[in-house]
This record gives C-alpha cells, sequence and structure tokens, in this order.
C-alpha cells in the first residue's frame, strides 16, 4: 500500500509519539497507515531501517549522524525531519553512592553533585563504573558533557559500558554499573526496584538538549515526500495530545501494553506527567520539562543541534575536526521538510532554522515564518552556548 | 575457524548449530545465556558471531567489538558492500552476523548462506507450528459454540453448526468469529 508506513521503535516513554499517532487515529486522519516495530536494540532498529523492513524509526539522535559519517559500519545517509522529543533521561545511582553526592528528596545541582562525584572519584580505589545505551546516544553525551564540566575525564577517570535499557536496573543490581543515564521508566523501574536513585535529569545539563528523532534514509525521505509530510501532521497532533493532562492516564495506559513498552503504567504517568520519584520511599518530585515533546517548536529539527551533536562525536570518538563531515552532518536535520509539512497549518515555525544552543538566560521571543514563538531558557549546566558559526572554535576549546 | 551463535532461543541455536556442523573445520559454540555473554565471547575468541537480529545484547556486544582489546582482531559487523544482497538476504532472515577484520568473504558466505537456510527454516516451522496450534483454537471455539446453541435453543448438532455458518455467510465473516461471539455472549450472560 502507498501510504503505509513502518516504524521501527525501541520500549522506551519517548516512543510515545509515533504509537499515539497510530492510536488515536492521527495517522489514519491524514490518510495513513502505521505499522509500529518493536525492537530491545538500537542495532536492530538500525539494521531493518537501512535494510527497507521500516520506512522510519524511533532513534537516538547521534546515531544517524554516525551513520551518516559511517562510523563503525559502511556509510549510509539518513534524514531526519522530525525530533520525537528533548530530554527525558535521568542519571541514576546505586543509592549508597547517590546519598554520598546528593540530599535526599531532591534533584542535585548538577555543579554541586558534579564536584562531590570528582572527589569520590579521585579517592575511589577502582574506576566508577558507567553504564549508557549506546555509544552513539544522547545519554552517552549528556553524561560525558557533564563528568568533563565536572574535572572527571571520562575516558581516564571512569569507565564505560553500554547497557540495553529494560536491563539498566538489573546492571545496577548486579554490581555491574554503579550509575546508569536511560530514558523512562528504566530509572524509575530502578528506583522502584530500590536499586538506584535518581539524581539529576539530563535536562539539568542541558536544558533543552535533543533526545530521540525520526529517521528515515535520506532516499526513502525524497521517495515518500508526501507520506512523511502526512506523519509529520500526525506526529504533532499526537505531541499536543501527549501534553495535555487531560489524556496522562488514558495515554500511560496505551504506552504500558505489551505491544508497546509492556511496562508499569503509573511509572510511565509519571515521566508524562514530569514527576520523579527519586529514590524508594521518598516523594514524588515535579520537575518541569522534565520531558519535552511539544511546546515552542521542539519538534523542530534544528540544524543547529545536529552540529553540536557533531562536536560531542568529535570529541568523544577522538576524530579530527572535518569541514566536510561537519557539513553532512547539519544536512542531516531537515527543517525544510518540517516547514513543509506544517506551513498553512495552526503550528507556529520558527523563522530561523539554526540558533545558537544554550544562550537563552531568559524567556525570549524569537522571530517566527508563521505563528508566535517564545523560547524559555535555554542553557548547559557550565554556563558555555554553542554558536554554530564557530564550530570548529567550539571543537578547539573542547577538553 | 571457531563460529559463535548467540541466541536466546535455545531451540533456534540448536537448529543453526546443527546446519552448520556440515561444515569441515569449523569449532561451533552457542551461548544461550544473556548473563556473562561478553566474558564467555571473550573466552571463545570467533572468527565470526552470528546473532539473532533482534538479539537484546546486540547493543552491547557492538560495543564490546568496537572497544575491546581482549580480542587481538577487531569484529566488525558484516556489511561487506560488495555482497550486500547476502547481506540483505540474512537481515531479512533475521540473522545479523559479525566477522573478524581480514577473513576473506569466500569463506564468511557459505556459512552465512548455511545460517540463513537454517534460520528460515526454524521461522517455517514456528508459522506451521503456530498455524497448526490456530486450527486447533478454532475448532474447539466452533465445537463450543455449537454446544452453546445446542443447549439454548435445543438445536441439533448439525442445526448449530448450520446456523453458525449461516450467520457467518449473511455477516460476510469467518464461521470461527460468530463462534467466539456466541462464546463470549455466553460469558457475558454468566452462563459459562
Amino acid at each position: 500500500m502507498p501510504n503505509s508506513l513502518a516504524i521501527g521503535f525501541l520500549p522506551l516513554v519517548d516512543a510515545a509519539l509515533p504509537i499515539l499517532a497510530l492510536e488515536h487515529g492521527f495517522a489514519e486522519d491524514e490518510g495513513l497507515n502505521l505499522r509500529l516495530v518493536r525492537d530491545l536494540s538500537w542495532a536492530t532498529v538500525l539494521d531493518r531501517l537501512l535494510y527497507g523492513h521500516t520506512d522510519a524509526a524511533h532513534m537516538v539522535a547521534p546515531l544517524t549522524i554516525a551513520t551518516t559519517l559511517g562510523r563503525g559500519r559502511p556509510a549510509q545517509p539518513l534524514s531526519v525531519p522530525f525530533v520525537l522529543g528533548l530530554n527525558g533521561n535521568a542519571i541514576t545511582f546505586r543509592p549508597d553512592l547517590a546519598q554520598q553526592i546528593v540530599g535526599q528528596g531532591q534533584l542535585g545541582d548538577p555543579a554541586t553533585v558534579g564536584a562531590k562525584l570528582a572527589a569520590i572519584v579521585k579517592r575511589s580505589p577502582r574506576k566508577l563504573r558507567f553504564g549508557v545505551v549506546h555509544r552513539y546516544s544522547s545519554h552517552n553525551y549528556m553524561l560525558r558533557y557533564w563528568l568533563a564540566g565536572s574535572g572527571i575525564r571520562p575516558d581516564t577517570d571512569v569507565e564505560f559500558t553500554t547497557v540495553a535499557p529494560p536491563f539498566c536496573a538489573d546492571a545496577l543490581e548486579a554490581g555491574e554499573v554503579d550509575a546508569i543515564c536511560v530514558g523512562e521508566p528504566w530509572n524509575s523501574v530502578a528506583v522502584e526496584r530500590g536499586v538506584g536513585q535518581i539524581v539529576l535529569a539530563t535536562a539539568q545539563v542541558w536544558r533543552r538538549g535533543v533526545e530521540k528523532v525520526l529517521a528515515l534514509r535520506q532516499p526513502v525521505l525524497e521517495d515518500k515526500r508526501p507520506q512523511v509530510r502526512a506523519l509529520i501532521r500526525a506526529l504533532v497532533r499526537a505531541g499536543r495530545h501527549f501534553v495535555d493532562p487531560e489524556n496522562w492516564d488514558a495515554n500511560a495506559e496505551i504506552l504500558a501494553r505489551p505491544a508497546y513498552l509492556d511496562g508499569n503504567p503509573t511509572l510511565i504517568r509519571r515521566a508524562i506527567s514530569d514527576r520523579l520519584l527519586l529514590r524508594q520511599g521518598g516523594d514524588l518530585v515535579h520537575f518541569p520539562d522534565f520531558m519535552f515533546q511539544y511546546r515552542e517548536a521542539a519538534n523542530f529539527p534544528w540544524v543547529s543541534q545536529a552540529e553540536w551533536l557533531y562536536t560531542q562525536m568529535v570529541r568523544w570518538d577522538g576524530l579530527p575536526y572535518s569541514p566536510e563531515d561537519a557539513a553532512l552532518a547539519a544536512r542531516v536535520f531537515r527543517p525544510d521538510v518540517y516547514r513543509s509539512a506544517l506551513l498553512g497549518t495552526g503550528e507556529p515555525l520558527p523563522g530561523a532554522s539554526s540558533k545558537v544552543e544554550g544562550s537563552l538566560k531568559r524567556r525570549t521571543a524569537v522571530t517566527a515564518q508563521q505563528g508566535a514563538m517564545v523560547l524559555e531558557r535555554n542553557q548547559f549546566f557550565d554556563g558555555i552556548a554553542f554558536d554554530p558559526a564557530d564550530l570548529a572554535g567550539y571543537i578547539e576549546r573542547q577538553t | 575457524m571457531r563460529i559463535a551463535i548467540v541466541d536466546e532461543s535455545a531451540s533456534r541455536a540448536a537448529v543453526i548449530h546443527e546446519g552448520l556442523a556440515e561444515l569441515e573445520d569449523c569449532d561451533i559454540f552457542v551461548v544461550t545465556e544473556r548473563r556473562g555473554l561478553v566474558a564467555r565471547i571473550g573466552e571463545i575468541e570467533p572468527d565470526i558471531v552470528l546473532l539473532d537480529l533482534g538479539n537484546p545484547s546486540r547493543d552491547v556486544l557492538e560495543e564490546y567489538f568496537a572497544v575491546s582489546r581482549a580480542l587481538d582482531r577487531p569484529i566488525a559487523m558484516f556489511v561487506d558492500e560488495s555482497d550486500d544482497e547476502a547481506a540483505s538476504a540474512s537481515i531479512d532472515a533475521g540473522v545479523s552476523s559479525y566477522v573478524v577484520d581480514g577473513l576473506a568473504a569466500h569463506r564468511i558466505r557459505p556459512i552465512l548462506d548455511l545460517a540463513v537456510k537454517r534460520f528460515n527454516a526454524f521461522s517455517r516451522l514456528q508459522t506451521d507450528l503456530a498455524e497448526a496450534k490456530g486450527k486447533l483454537a478454532e475448532r474447539e471455539s466452533i465445537d463450543r459454540a455449537k454446544r452453546i446453541l445446542m443447549e439454548s435453543r435445543g438445536f441439533s448438532e448439525p442445526q448449530a453448526y448450520a446456523e453458525l455458518r449461516k450467520t457467518a455467510m449473511n455477516q460476510g465473516r469467518r464461521i470461527v468469529d460468530i463462534a467466539e461471539a456466541v462464546i463470549t455472549a455466553r460469558q457475558l450472560m454468566g452462563g459459562m
């Protein structure tokens, strides 16, 4: 069927928009017949996308750039016409370790927690071990950004290991890792089991950090432009539905089904509503914008986001800076396609396609192509902004 | 050549193992446990790792292959661009394969072909089994529905079946769907 689209995903709360677009009939209203394909590792999601089992996929943003640049496998250009959400991850420590670096019942301040952690790392007889979900994940980059900004050298002072999201709590329990950085509901699962305490949300490291994206092979995007535009409109509607408190209970129930997250609706509802239980027996903490799936054109694929991810790939893969690679990476994010899907609808569209990331110290009105756009405060925890006009300089200043 | 088969389904791993056993000069190792997988692979020192496509440990294993110094020769995913057809067939069959660097394609190909064949054979078996199970379940539903009609409306068995069949034809549905509707209706009425 020409209007059928298969979308791959991993069981995570931020796979919500494609799931809700299907379940609430938003895709059908756009004439699309969606089929969702659930997997348990990003490698499988990527293979299915590259070999045409799926047309599009829920994907960790850096993996789209890595695939385009041929990191670890032959290069294949991917395109991202839509961002499925910002942040929504947390850093969860072994409870005994957590209690040494953060007070009970509160999320820590990233700089303070980082300084305390650095002291522990220095006197620890063995290297602390951090679990991330994938080398090319925002989790890895956010965690490393925070550690490095706290004076901890990620590749020498501590160890990193890969843990699939559904097994993060197991890894904490078995002592295979001291901390994990993972999306929901997997931090909360660790808390429920008493094997972890949530210490930071990644939104504290970068207030508006790009997280999962909708990825397609570039030739598929070109072949299926009308369907992709229809899908974007359906996903935007799903985003609006997702953030409306009226729908939280129902959406948590849908996401919890065996075909999707196969999880606990109570934990999923917490994440959707930006609420976190930091430790077993504690109180729920409300952290506004823990997940960010709709407002402020959160789904707009800013070219500067792709470029920031490239700077981190250079940093942590030890690559030489290459203007050609930077340009290839920048072209992965496709604001032009996003705009073409939503032009003439009621959705606000920003005037620019690139911005200085992490530079907004306060609520700011920005120029819009359509509608009104106000962006809230958006900074990195260390206050350093990323200006894509000075990409080479930014890379040079990274340690 | 040392081949590691990693599959959480012990029965599928056995089917593949059996298929590869005909290869000469190959030592085959089967790993079905997720715990300690990476350490086990390190001990085996395989030349080829065959993994079911959907294996939840793939990201963990790929990272190990990418960074491990325990293996003398790095392992990479087998996506030889010159042999994309083979890669595509293996992905379609549900096999992902990782091969040590420098292993010649002509040595990999027969192993991969065999693995693909066995994977396909296994999934055919599973489909047949599922179909057989489905047919059996359908038969049971129809029998139960017939009994309900016989009890509640005093039909003979052939009459009960004829009634199900007629209703199915009128509604353009399958007999088993009507039978299930009858059973559900009876359950709702508290009769069963």
